[in-house]
């Protein structure tokens, strides 16, 4: 039922959103989430956009990830903890 | 088009690197629990399994919505479906589900209308469209769901739309992680807490659970990166017998959850006991529809009669879902019991771990 991949707003017209699912057009309801903007990426469950999705965020973990992996093969076994 | 960052989590280098981490630093045997349906598939589909140490055990929780439901509830959905002048809308995941004597999908060859929806939305447009049918939408699954289920109703009411209404099974995460910490045999070091529901409650709401219980936890996404990243850490917590409660998932997970959400999710229903299969009645672990909404209840407008039938006979799917068993240790898997022909829910869900294991040839 969850759509894990994130989807691109693309037209959004009473609280109804066009979506962009890695090149599929859907649509999904707004209405459980605050102020989605045309553009953005939002998370889909059962036909209903669930949350927007903080790319901020998702590029900071990476690069802790990243950079604990690398930490990892100098220390052997110690690393920071991402995204607390 | 995806976003940049997709890629990047299911780098197959970066995986390798996670993998090797984790292969380091595991010293004890350890059972962790993905608690939601949707990572079982992408453990199974991503290939982890392959790439953890034999330390690692990996089982599958009780979070595939379909499968946990009880049998009462899924005869009940059935009971609904032969009363006169109704509709039954449902997810598609429902159809082939074994009631105790019948399925969906049979009343269905049978003649009755039963039409497989992909949201609520779907489900209110069939309601607009044949006024002098009643139209009951069948709502299984958790917070990620329930608040979808909870729009809906709010649309039905603010549009007078009478023949719509809702037969409610949905269930709650927080309680259930709760219940299982206290069924006998279950052995349980560490949960990866599922991401879709973190979404809408937040990862707040599982603060009483974990301090009650001290039991490492982490949230995780659903790309390989994601979830090896939550083993990553499960293993660290326990090395080193510091339990903590970890957002792995901040980009869609917050400390509060999706407030819009819960609100809506909490106008509509209230928390009631439910019964899951495999564990049996847990308090406050469910949700039914308030008083207000009763119009749209289609528990109370039907009065069904509810039996209580038991699981299929021989089906482990209870074991499975609090991890005492996996699949082959269950006598009917892939003899008895196969996609084309379910014996329990856990070989028809898509999210089922049993239809999992059978799909990637365990
Ligand atoms: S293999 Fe079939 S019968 Fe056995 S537990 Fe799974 S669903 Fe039930």
């Amino acid at each position: 039922m969850c759509l894990a991949i994130p989807s691109k707003i693309t037209q959004i017209e009473n609280n109804m959103a066009v979506i962009d699912v890695d090149g599929v057009r859907r649509e999904c309801s707004l209405l459980l989430v605050e102020d989605a903007q045309v553009g953005e990426y939002v998370i889909v469950h059962a036909g209903f956009a669930i949350s927007k999705l903080d790319e901020t965020a998702a590029l900071e973990t990476l690069a802790l990830l990243r950079e604990a992996a690398a930490l990892v093969e100098a220390k052997g076994g110690q690393r920071e903890e991402p995204g607390e | 088009m995806t976003i940049k960052h997709i890629e990047e989590y299911r780098d197959a280098e970066l995986a390798r690197q996670l993998a090797e981490q984790i292969k380091r630093t595991s010293r004890r045997p350890v059972r962790l629990m993905e608690v939601c349906g949707t990572h079982t598939v992408s453990i199974f589909r991503s290939g982890i399994r392959s790439l953890l140490p034999e330390t690692v055990s990996l089982l599958s929780g009780p979070g595939c919505p379909v499968c946990v439901t009880d049998q009462a509830e899924i005869d009940a959905f059935i009971e609904v479906s032969k009363q006169p002048e109704v509709i039954v809308a449902t997810f598609g995941d429902l159809m082939r589900v074994p009631g105790s004597t019948s399925s969906l999908q049979a009343e269905r060859a049978e003649g009755r209308d039963i039409r497989v929806v992909y949201s609520t939305m779907d489900a209110l447009a069939i309601a607009r469209n044949h006024p002098e049918k009643q139209v009951v939408f069948l709502g299984v699954g958790f917070e990620t769901t329930a608040p979808t289920i909870a729009a809906a109703i709010l649309s039905a009411a603010a549009a007078r739309l009478d023949n719509f209404s809702v037969l409610a099974a949905h269930k709650t995460v927080p309680q259930a992680l709760d219940a299982l910490m206290s069924v006998e045999d279950v052995r349980i070091d560490g949960f990866i807490l599922p991401g879709h529901v973190s979404v809408i409650i937040g990862l707040n709401a599982y603060r009483p659970f974990f301090d009650r219980h001290r039991i490492p936890c982490v949230v995780a996404g659903f790309e390989p990166a994601d979830i090896l990243q939550a083993i990553v850490s499960l293993i660290e917590q326990i090395e080193s017998g510091k339990a903590r409660l970890v957002n792995g998932y901040p980009r869609a997970v917050t400390e509060a959850g999706n407030r819009k959400a819960q609100e809506i999710l909490a106008r509509v229903f209230e928390p009631a006991d439910a019964c899951w299969r495999g564990i049996g009645l847990i308090p406050s672990s469910g949700l039914r529809i308030r008083a207000a909404y009763a119009a749209h209840d289609a528990g109370r407008r039907f009065h069904l009669n509810a039996v209580e039938a038991g699981p299929p006979k021989g089906c482990a799917c209870g074991e499975i879902l609090t991890g005492k068993k996996t699949p082959p240790e269950c006598a009917l898997y892939k003899k008895v019991c196969t996609p084309m022909d379910p014996v329990g829910p856990c070989m028809v869900s898509s999210e089922g771990t049993c239809a999992a294991y059978y799909r990637y040839h365990y």
